[in-house]
């Protein structure tokens, strides 16, 4: 177990003419849970990758404990990691496939004995072990690839994806299993996924990547609630928030014409970011044109429009909902981007001058 | 199910007809005696000359110098069908596990080489060859016989196909799990090929067990013939008014059958075993 650092950590591939990934510092604290999360093609795999040794790294620093690891070896660096497709060996039972890591590592039969036989516990391989790959299913081989993690007693775990391949209902089970599993045993982790609840439920802390830089680093609720940019406000949460065109003058934040709150920023144009769930339909309020609604049975999403704006309102009554409503949003849930830089602007608020709505 | 159709069954039975017929003409035959044959024709029937005919093919030193029996020609076939098809497999497997693994300039030019040479068969160098194996004064042995065909395009060829076909991620958890470029290709890329390895078996031990012109041209030595020229050597004999011996020559040529089959049908059994247990 240790901790992990990477130092202005970038990769530009052999050929390419754009760093894939650039400008990374991040300190990983021992026993943390750590989420890479971004869209397609952001370079979380390409990070992980070369934290893993898999991947050259051609700019900064990688440390693994007080080693600096980026000229070692995957196998010196002391590490484990967890394939999207698990990559077991198919010729190989469940108890050599989790053994061969040891066995090349010249551990003792019986150390291997032991450590394969502990894992099994833990993951309920037991009745498992002299199978073949094959003859498992999705989940039973997705535990075999974290077994074959754990008993390295590795300084990290590195998962890419591990649950994509899985079905929603198991990934869910899988998903807690890996973060009390990661708890037990305390060790460093860094995970890579696209879903975004998946990283919002498995972080301790969670790394937002866009187009192979860091957008936010935090822990899940402090990105949810105060969202760096608009490229995580978009990113996390669904449904996404909504990113609306609006303006303050004369102390007020007004969308379409229709003021909002009063606010102390400057006049000019911003991005106005509203949340689905701070949204609520309500007597009086923004007028919302309803275009189409959907059902999810403990609440329902309301899309429509405000002006020629797209807008998403969660709605949890029971009422039907008419063509043309009108909906309210707390003060302190509006959320406010500068429309060049897309960066998040504190709003300024003016407590005594509250508008109601 | 599908309704089973008379026509194609009768096409079915004509087929194996066609096929079988010969080899069961050859083993009717080689039962009867030389001059019958020379008189009636191919038999259809079975004669009452198998044992002697058989024991007499098996063990009879024959030849110019008469020391070599049947038994010895087999086992030099043995040994050409055996040599190739495990040479062929260990060199073409390393071939190509450089060829895909390892990342050096020209690797896709070489390939293209290698392959370009499937186009050449074996006569067009078969002079070159030759000069070389006798330069090295290998001329009338085994090594001789064997190495200067090893060099197989086909087996690179399918090798790299199956490597490139094992999925990145198994060599990256085995560089994670320790294994160095010899441990994965032992433990890891080996095993997986069994399939593999055991068709390229069957395609090399019965281009190796028919070769007729190599051998006729490297080996002057008559301890050194195999069971494709003893059949030749048989028909041969047209010296005065002696008839040859017909019944020997297809004693021979059923018994030089009897090892491809036993090839083909083991690893058969292991190649489609290997089919269906593969990983989806
Ligand atoms: N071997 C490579 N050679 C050149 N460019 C590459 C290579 N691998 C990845 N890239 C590029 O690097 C960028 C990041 O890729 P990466 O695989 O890290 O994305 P990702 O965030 O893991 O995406 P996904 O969620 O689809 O897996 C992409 O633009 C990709 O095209
Ligand atoms: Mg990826």
């Amino acid at each position: 177990m240790a901790h992990l650092s990477l130092r202005n950590v970038g990769k530009t591939y052999a050929g390419g003419t754009q760093a894939a990934v650039s400008g990374i510092d991040i300190e990983i604290a021992d026993g943390e849970f750590i989420v890479l999360v971004g869209p397609s093609g952001c370079g979380k795999s390409t990070l992980l990758r070369m934290v893993a040794g898999l991947e050259t790294t051609t700019e900064g620093e990688i440390h693994i404990g007080e080693r600096l690891v980026n000229k070692l070896d995957p196998a010196e660096r002391d590490i484990a990691m967890v394939f999207q497709n698990y990559a077991l060996y198919p010729h190989m039972t469940v108890r050599d496939n989790m053994a061969y890591g040891l066995k090349n590592r010249g551990e003792s039969k019986t150390t291997i004995a032991e450590r394969v036989a502990e894992a099994s516990r833990m993951l309920e391989l037991g009745p498992y072990l002299d199978r073949k790959p094959r003859a498992l299913s999705g989940g039973q081989r997705q535990r075999v690839a974290m077994g074959r993690a754990i008993v390295r007693q590795p300084a990290a775990f590195l998962f890419d994806e591990p649950l994509s391949n899985l079905d929603a209902k198991l990934r869910v089970s899988m998903r807690m299993e890996i973060r009390k599993l990661q708890k037990r045993l305390g060790t460093t982790s860094l995970y890579v996924t696209h879903d975004q609840l998946e990283a919002m439920t498995l972080a301790d802390r969670l790394v937002v990547l866009n187009e192979g830089r860091v957008e936010q680093i935090g822990a899940p609720l402090e990105i949810y609630r105060k969202p760096a940019s608009t490229f995580v406000a978009s990113f996390i949460g669904a449904p996404a928030m909504s990113l609306l065109d609006a303006r303050i003058s004369d102390g007020a934040i007004s969308l379409e014409g229709h003021a909002l709150a009063r606010v102390g920023n400057a006049s000019g144009p911003v991005t106005l970011g509203l949340r689905a769930e701070d949204l609520r339909i309500a007597p009086q309020g923004i007028p919302l044109a309803v275009e189409h609604v959907e059902e999810l049975g403990a609440q329902r999403i309301v899309h429509g429009t405000i002006g020629a704006q797209n807008i998403a309102v969660i709605e949890v009554g029971e009422a039907a909902i008419q063509d043309n409503v009108h909906v309210a949003v707390d003060p302190d849930k509006l959320h406010l981007f500068d429309t060049s830089t897309g960066r998040r602007l504190e709003v300024q608020s003016q407590p005594h001058q509250e508008m109601a709505l | 199910m599908q309704r089973i159709k008379p026509f194609d069954h009768l096409i079915l039975i004509l087929g194996a007809l066609f096929l079988i017929t010969p080899v069961v003409m050859a083993l009717m035959s080689s039962t009867q005696n030389a001059i019958d044959i020379h008189n009636n024709g191919l038999y259809f029937t079975p004669g009452s000359n198998a044992v002697p005919t058989y024991g007499k093919v098996l063990t009879h030193r024959g030849g110019f110098t008469g020391d070599v029996t049947g038994m010895r020609m087999l086992m030099n076939s043995m040994i050409m069908g055996i040599g190739f098809a495990v040479g062929k497999i260990v060199l073409s497997m390393m071939a190509a596990y450089a060829l895909v693994y390892f990342r050096f300039r020209f690797a896709t030019l070489l390939f293209w080489m290698i392959f370009t040479t499937l186009l050449l068969p074996l006569e067009v160098r078969i002079m070159p060859s030759y000069q070389v194996m006798s330069t090295l004064g290998l001329l009338n042995s085994y090594t001789g016989l064997i190495v200067p065909l090893l060099a197989s395009a086909t087996g690179t060829f399918f090798f790299r196909q199956f490597f490139r076909s094992v999925p990145d991620e198994m060599l990256e958890a085995a560089r994670i799990d320790g294994a160095g470029p010899f441990k994965f290709f032992i433990d890891i890329l080996v095993p997986l090929s069994r399939t593999m390895m055991a068709a390229i078996f069957i395609i090399m031990f019965i281009y190796g067990w028919n070769q007729y012109l190599w051998p006729l041209l490297m080996t002057t030595d008559e301890s050194f013939y195999t069971l494709m020229r003893g059949i030749k050597s048989i028909l041969q004999v047209w010296i005065g008014s002696q008839i040859p011996d017909y019944n020997e020559a297809f004693a021979l040529a059923v018994l030089a059958m009897l090892p491809p089959v036993t090839v083909v049908v083991i690893f058969q059994r292991m190649f489609i075993k290997g089919l269906t247990e593969s990983d989806k």
